[in-house]
């Protein structure tokens, strides 16, 4: 299973990309492999102020609808358009090209309760929540 | 598309037709004098042109490809595809019942009155509750109408709770009615054994919690033990119990919600009261309440004075109205005929004979396919194909297998909890003989897995169309014929 060092994670299997204060949103290897092939993502508008741990996207695939939450409060100020036309991103290179959102966030000491790569590697090999 | 049937348009040759349209006999003026012109067709509509024979056997032939319980077995997990006797039809189809116009004054209308409030006073029986609406159309509907009533309870008594308990195993129309009824959804995970964890239960209630939603059997087959004490913990904290009702069909005459604590509770006729589902519907999901939501009731509600039925719609603290005139009546009228047909014996031997047929199939089966739950069962249960998956088998595999032997498969993939899934609910409808085929033919698949593995993975191989690309199908979908 693929879990990049260099990230965080959520329990819900979102992973983040920090810098400076812009936080760049996907879902897990671990997720993308659970859920099967992708066949549609919501894709939160620009502006949109979403609240962590509140539903800021939703992915569909083959098997389930499911929503995936931002792990820190503040505002969203890029989605990744080419997921309208090419959900299978997700499938492909969930850290890569699979990059669902970037959010503007509030405060970084949101970040301190986020997962480090071996405590989501624990979460994933439990069979997630 | 497999064996060779054309779609209606390729079958269309210039100038054919299948009817002969008589000579028009009344005046008949340019079109653009009868129409405002953003209303005429500037090119003609692509329609099929076809003789009446070849018309006539395009749909015939795709007649006979539809799949019903009056076709063959559906042991479809969940949805109890019984049987629907065919003496429902035949009452649904009085003239004074089917001819009836929903706006007729109540004076005229007593005897349609009356079936409505005897069904009413019947399914509060079954159900154990005070009171029935017979006004929501669906399963999901009948949620929604009850937690739309537990929230004008809890509100009457300036109480604003907006977090409602559903354990892991509900049917996913639970947590979407908490959505669409703009409550809060909180999951519990069950316990080991499937059932509801009462301290994950514990942990969950407290002065916000409007509800609990809950089935029982629950979605994995088993009768929730505990649910005294479950009941117990939610109305401890000030919470209520809807009970989803789509399991209803493993309890009649034995157990019912009223006394299990529930005080909503929803009943799916188009499952357990023999009222035909699917593209067949439309449905009907009467709830049953207790005394304190009475009258929260949607309006019009039905008033017997010991001699005239009337429809009160003067209820100061109901929700208002859930459906147009009284819910599906020609429904009604079947589930009615089948309630009386049955008696209440006959809904107790429903029941029996539901859980007797489940047991009977798990237990001929669960040496060959994994069942995850080694209990008794109630009116279905649940195997998966842990013991296939060395063959590199799915459960999707196995599904689409049996529709080479002409099977309806089960539910699969649901309960979630359950790892690679399916769900089989026989019903009481079917006959020995019948169970043993089908448990012959799973056996033979488990077989066919082993020796013959490619067998499954391409599977289904004799049907009009075989395996669909779902991931194709779904992300580019073709919804429209263009030459």
């Amino acid at each position: 299973m693929n879990i990049p060092k260099e990230l965080k994670y959520t329990k819900e299997h979102e992973w983040a990309r920090i810098s400076g204060n812009r936080v760049t949103v996907g879902i897990t290897d671990f997720a993308q492999s659970q859920l099967g092939d992708i066949v549609y993502v919501e894709l939160p508008a620009a502006g949109t102020i979403v609240n962590k741990g509140k539903s800021f996207s939703v992915v569909e695939s083959v098997k389930a609808v499911s929503d995936i939450y931002a792990p820190v409060t503040g505002v969203v100020v890029d989605a990744n358009q080419v997921l309208s036309d090419a959900p299978e991103h997700i499938n492909k290179d969930p850290y890569g090209q699979g990059w669902i959102g970037v959010i503007e966030m509030k405060s970084e000491a949101e970040l301190e309760g986020m997962l480090d790569a071996d405590a989501y590697g624990h979460v994933a090999a439990e069979g997630g929540h | 598309m497999k064996k060779g049937k054309k779609l209606i348009f390729e079958m269309s040759r210039p100038g054919r037709t299948a009817l002969d349209l008589p000579a028009n006999d009344v005046a008949c003026g340019p079109l653009d004098k009868l129409l405002p012109s953003r209303f005429i067709r500037k090119t003609p509509a692509e329609l099929p042109e076809m003789s009446q024979p070849d018309l006539m056997r395009h749909y015939t032939g795709l007649s006979t490809r539809n799949f019903g319980v009056d076709s063959g077995f559906y042991p479809l997990g969940s949805c109890t595809m019984k049987y629907n006797p065919k003496v429902n039809e035949d009452v649904c189809r009085y003239p004074g019942l089917s001819q009836l116009h929903p706006l007729q004054d109540s004076g005229s209308v007593q005897g349609a009155l009356k079936l409505l409030y005897e069904m009413e006073q019947y399914l509060a029986e079954i159900s154990g509750m005070d009171a029935v609406t017979m006004q929501p159309v669906a399963g999901a509907h009948g949620e929604l109408t009850g937690l739309k009533l537990i929230r004008a309870y809890h509100r009457s008594r300036g109480d604003n709770r907006t977090k409602v308990i559903v354990p892991d195993s509900a049917h996913g129309t639970n947590p979407a009615t908490c959505t669409i009824c703009g409550l809060e959804m909180f999951g519990i995970k069950s316990s080991e054994d499937g059932s509801i964890n009462l301290d994950a239960l514990r942990a969950a209630v407290g002065p916000d919690t409007a509800a609990l939603m809950l089935t029982n059997p629950s979605t994995l087959g088993l009768f929730e033990t505990n649910i005294r004490e479950i009941a117990a913990i939610v109305h401890e904290a000030g919470g209520l119990l809807y009970y989803d009702g789509a399991n209803a069909n493993a309890i009649m005459g034995i157990v019912n919600p009223g006394d299990m604590g529930f005080d909503v509770a929803h009943l799916n006729l188009h499952k357990t009261f023999s009222t035909p589902h699917g593209g067949g519907g439309p449905g009907s999901g009467p709830i049953g309440v207790k005394k304190r939501l009475i009258p929260f009731l949607p309006v019009p509600v039905i008033d017997f004075d010991g001699e005239k039925y009337t429809l009160d719609e003067n209820r100061p603290s109901s929700i208002g109205k859930v459906h147009a005139f009284y819910g599906n009546f020609g429904v009604i009228v079947r589930a009615y005929a089948y309630i009386r047909a049955m008696g209440p014996d006959g809904l107790r031997r429903v029941s029996e004979d539901a859980v007797l047929n489940a047991n009977y199939c798990l237990s001929q089966l669960k040496d060959i396919y994994h069942a995850p739950f080694d209990r008794f069962c109630m009116h279905e249960f649940v195997l998966t194909s842990l013991k296939q998956k060395p063959y590199g088998i799915r459960t999707l595999d196995i599904a689409k297998r049996l529709l080479d032997y002409g099977y309806h498969p089960p539910t699969i993939y649901f309960p979630l909890i359950v790892e690679e899934a399916m769900m089989i609910e026989p019903t009481e409808t079917e006959s020995k003989e019948t169970l043993d085929e089908f448990i012959s033919v799973l056996r033979r698949i488990a077989g066919e897995a082993e020796t013959d593995a490619a067998l499954l993975k391409t599977a289904p191989n004799d049907t009009v169309v075989g395996r669909l690309d779902e991931v194709a199908a779904a992300r580019k979908p073709i919804v429209k014929w263009t030459n």
